[in-house]
């Protein structure tokens, strides 16, 4: 399912800001690569452009070789974590996991089957049927990482993902995000601004400034 | 301890329970008690008549609903969520519009189609889609800016196609607030009054209307009462309904997190942007275009002969309708300063006074509601039929228009004088104590200069409130002293080019005096702006 991502000579201004120039990178096949920079750098950015939530003003996204540069984000396949995870708050946590699974029109069994593997595997078993607006930080986030992989995404993207926990939840969710992330085998691309979170969670690390060319 | 003295809330209430009570209390219960009988109500019930009257009323305020719904939902969505050039300018063309009183909505729709006494349902019903696009626009808008881009993003990253996203993440998202501009939009059109004497022809009558008639057209006190009654039952039975309904899918909603508004990005979301404003905007200006059109137009031509003779009884030698139109001007002003002084005095001393009282504040909250809960028919006729004998015939005073529309406003005073009152911090009052003031003086310190804004905003609604004001001037406008709102529909109940141009020209010049006091309104209230305020001033006056 993992496919290799390729990241070539981006370009991206916002007005008379050029946020990102011309930025090559490529993910390995299930390899996960943390970017690292200060807030305001563009890493975000980098991340919407590969998830086509923002535009290119030059150069292109391949994913698995194929180019996805004008593809829209609904049919690109690929998973995002976001900062405030996003949950959807009118549906319960089985509903919003198996969101990506109901889209790509999975059968309910086949729906509920998946939903209860990837609680497992995020440590929330049996949190089904609990309200999103309920959990705490640390289990939305699991929830959120649970959704963006339910639909078996060609590579997963996650911004900021530990950012805003208190220190413990923080540590504890460090430790298990990566064995998570290394037990789902996906091609990922991490963004964050921590020295250690990266290197305890990626294979690799690589700071933005080194990207543009 | 440090409260205020006992005297405090009741002295500030006397006076609103006074005029609450002679004004509205007394004249309703006299409406109920000489109307209401088992006979009346028995002949209303049985007549077919009624029974059709209820139907189209009722299944045309859905028909409005579900139009005004379907059509605001796309301009909501791109004015909350689209920076474009003008979308400033198209948001205030949709409050300005709202604002508007019903005569002129009426006059507006009037004139953009060919003269005949009967105009058809579709008029009413364009009629009450262009006017209430606003309550959709601004309320589901409000919830979409609270709405983070980046939840719709997770969904399309999640593989859900644009219109699916829509269906999954941001219509359940907005569905309290579509029930909610529903259902207002439900009640404004279900009492529709102005817009149905100008548009309705004969044989198409509102229960609003059809109260009005029976009223002072067949003296029939009886029928007037049995349907007042049946109309109130119908509003607040969808006013508990829905209000029942958002407490239950209420969420909560984090405010704070707020989408910015972004210029489209493809080309496909610029054709949406461009053709959904370009469509919002020309449904709201073509009937005021044809508004101004048509006080131009005189026959085949077109002269300023209908706004040069503004000033003059006659229209032309020996053609009249008695009223010289820039006279009903000046009497709407007259009774719009008297009206908005009256309302904000009252409503303001009731909002200190249930602010302030230890018990039956919420009794007289509920109760200056009254006003709005009934209708302004309701108002104008109790007032007509109790304040007609001595001692107290006062039919013909001057006191008594300003009086009916203080009585429509005043709820509007409170609620916007209220919130303000309690929003004082009562820390605040604390620390005047601890610096030695008393609790009146405290009080007098620290919350009364709050006062000022928010009373400056409640004239403004008062103002804006008494100059459309058209359902209980019907019954109280005397003639020689009639309003504007009553000069136009005479003038274009009329046939005869001159007099229908004239009631056009009256039309511009009643809608400009609106939208000038509401904008002065906006000005004064910048950085908070609400649904609010606007969808206040249209509570009334249908």
């Amino acid at each position: 399912m993992s496919a290799r991502l390729d990241v070539v000579g981006v370009t991206v201004t916002f007005g008379e800001r050029i946020v990102l120039d011309r930025v090559h990178l490529t993910v390995d096949s299930s390899e996960v690569v943390a970017l690292l920079g200060p807030s305001g750098s563009g890493k975000s950015t980098l991340l919407r452009v590969v998830a086509g939530l923002v535009s290119v003003d030059h150069g292109s996204v391949a994913i698995d070789g194929d180019d996805v540069t004008s593809l829209p984000t609904y049919r690109r396949g690929v998973g995002m974590v976001f900062q405030d995870d996003q949950l959807f708050g009118h549906l319960d946590v089985a509903a919003n996991v198996a969101f990506g699974l109901r889209m790509r029109g999975d059968g309910a069994s086949n729906r509920a089957e998946r939903v209860g593997e990837l609680l497992d595997l995020v440590g929330l078993a049996g949190f089904e049927s609990r309200r999103v607006d309920n959990l705490s930080g640390g289990e939305a986030k699991r929830v959120a990482l649970a959704r963006s992989l339910a639909p078996s995404p060609r590579v997963l993207l996650l911004d900021e993902p530990l950012t805003g926990l208190d220190r413990e939840l923080h540590d504890r969710l460090l430790d298990d995000l990566g064995d998570i992330m290394r037990a789902a085998r996906t091609t990922s691309l991490l963004v964050t601004h921590d020295v250690d979170e990266a290197s305890a969670i990626a294979d690799r690390v690589v700071s933005l400034s080194e990207l543009m060319s | 301890m440090n409260r205020l003295p006992r005297w405090f809330a009741p002295v500030a209430a006397a006076a609103p329970v006074v005029v609450l009570l002679g004004f509205y209390g007394w004249p309703f219960a006299t409406l109920l008690g000489r109307g209401l009988s088992p006979s009346s109500i028995g002949d209303s019930l049985g007549d077919a008549v009624t029974w059709r009257i209820l139907w189209f009323t009722f299944w045309q305020a859905v028909a409005s609903t579900a139009l005004t719904v379907a059509a605001g939902l796309a301009p909501a969505y791109v004015m909350a969520r689209y920076e474009f050039r003008g979308r400033r300018l198209l948001d205030g063309l949709l409050a300005s519009v709202f604002v508007l009183p019903t005569v002129v909505m009426g006059a507006a729709v009037r004139a953009l189609l060919p003269d005949s006494i009967d105009h058809g349902v579709m008029a009413i019903l364009a009629a009450h889609v262009i006017f209430n696009l606003a309550v959709v626009v601004r309320t589901v808008g409000a919830v979409l800016t609270t709405l983070p881009r980046d939840t719709e993003a997770a969904a399309a990253t999640l593989g859900a196609s644009p219109r699916r996203v829509f269906r999954e993440i941001t219509l359940p998202a907005i569905a309290p607030a579509l029930g909610a501009a529903a259902s207002i939009v439900f009640v404004f059109t279900f009492t529709s009054f102005g817009v149905i004497r100008l548009l309705g022809g004969v044989s198409r009558s509102t229960v609003e209307v059809e109260i009005w008639r029976q009223a002072t057209q067949f003296g029939n006190i009886g029928a007037a009462a049995t349907l007042t009654v049946l109309q109130l039952a119908v509003v607040t039975v969808v006013v508990a309904t829905s209000s029942t309904l958002q407490r239950r899918q209420s969420r909560s909603l984090s405010l704070r997190l707020r989408s910015i508004r972004c210029p489209p990005v493809h080309d496909g979301q610029r054709r949406f942007v461009r053709a959904v404003a370009g469509l919002a905007a020309l449904v709201v200006m073509a009937p005021l275009a044809a508004l101004v059109e048509r006080s131009l137009r005189i026959r085949n031509g077109y002269s300023l002969h209908a706004w040069r003779t503004l000033g003059h009884v006659d229209a032309r030698p020996g053609m009249s309708i008695g009223i010289d139109p820039l006279e009903s001007l000046v009497e709407s002003l007259k009774a719009m300063a008297v009206a908005t002084v009256i309302a904000v005095g009252i409503g303001t001393l009731a909002a200190i006074a249930i602010a302030a009282a230890r018990r039956g504040g919420q009794l007289l909250d509920t109760a200056m509601m009254l006003p709005i809960a009934t209708s302004a028919i309701t108002v104008g006729f109790g007032i007509l039929i109790t304040f007609d004998r001595s001692p107290v015939d006062w039919r013909s005073s001057r006191w008594i228009v300003p009086i009916g529309h203080a009585l429509v406003a005043v709820p509007f005073v409170v609620r916007t004088v209220l919130p303000v009152l309690r929003g004082v911090e009562p820390r605040r009052l604390e620390a005047a104590a601890t610096l030695g003031a008393t609790p009146l003086r405290a009080w007098r310190e620290v919350v009364l200069p709050h006062l000022r804004r928010p009373m400056t905003v409640a004239a403004g609604l008062a103002a804006a409130i008494s100059l459309g004001e058209f359902g209980a001037t019907s019954f109280l406008s005397r003639s020689g002293r009639e309003t504007m709102p009553i000069a136009i529909e005479r003038l274009l109940g009329r046939t005869g080019a001159i007099l229908q141009a004239q009631g056009y020209a009256l039309a511009v010049v009643l809608a400009v005096a609106t939208i000038a006091v509401v904008m002065a309104l906006d000005a004064t209230r910048r950085g908070e702006p609400g649904p609010g305020d606007v969808v206040n001033v249209r509570m009334t006056g249908r």
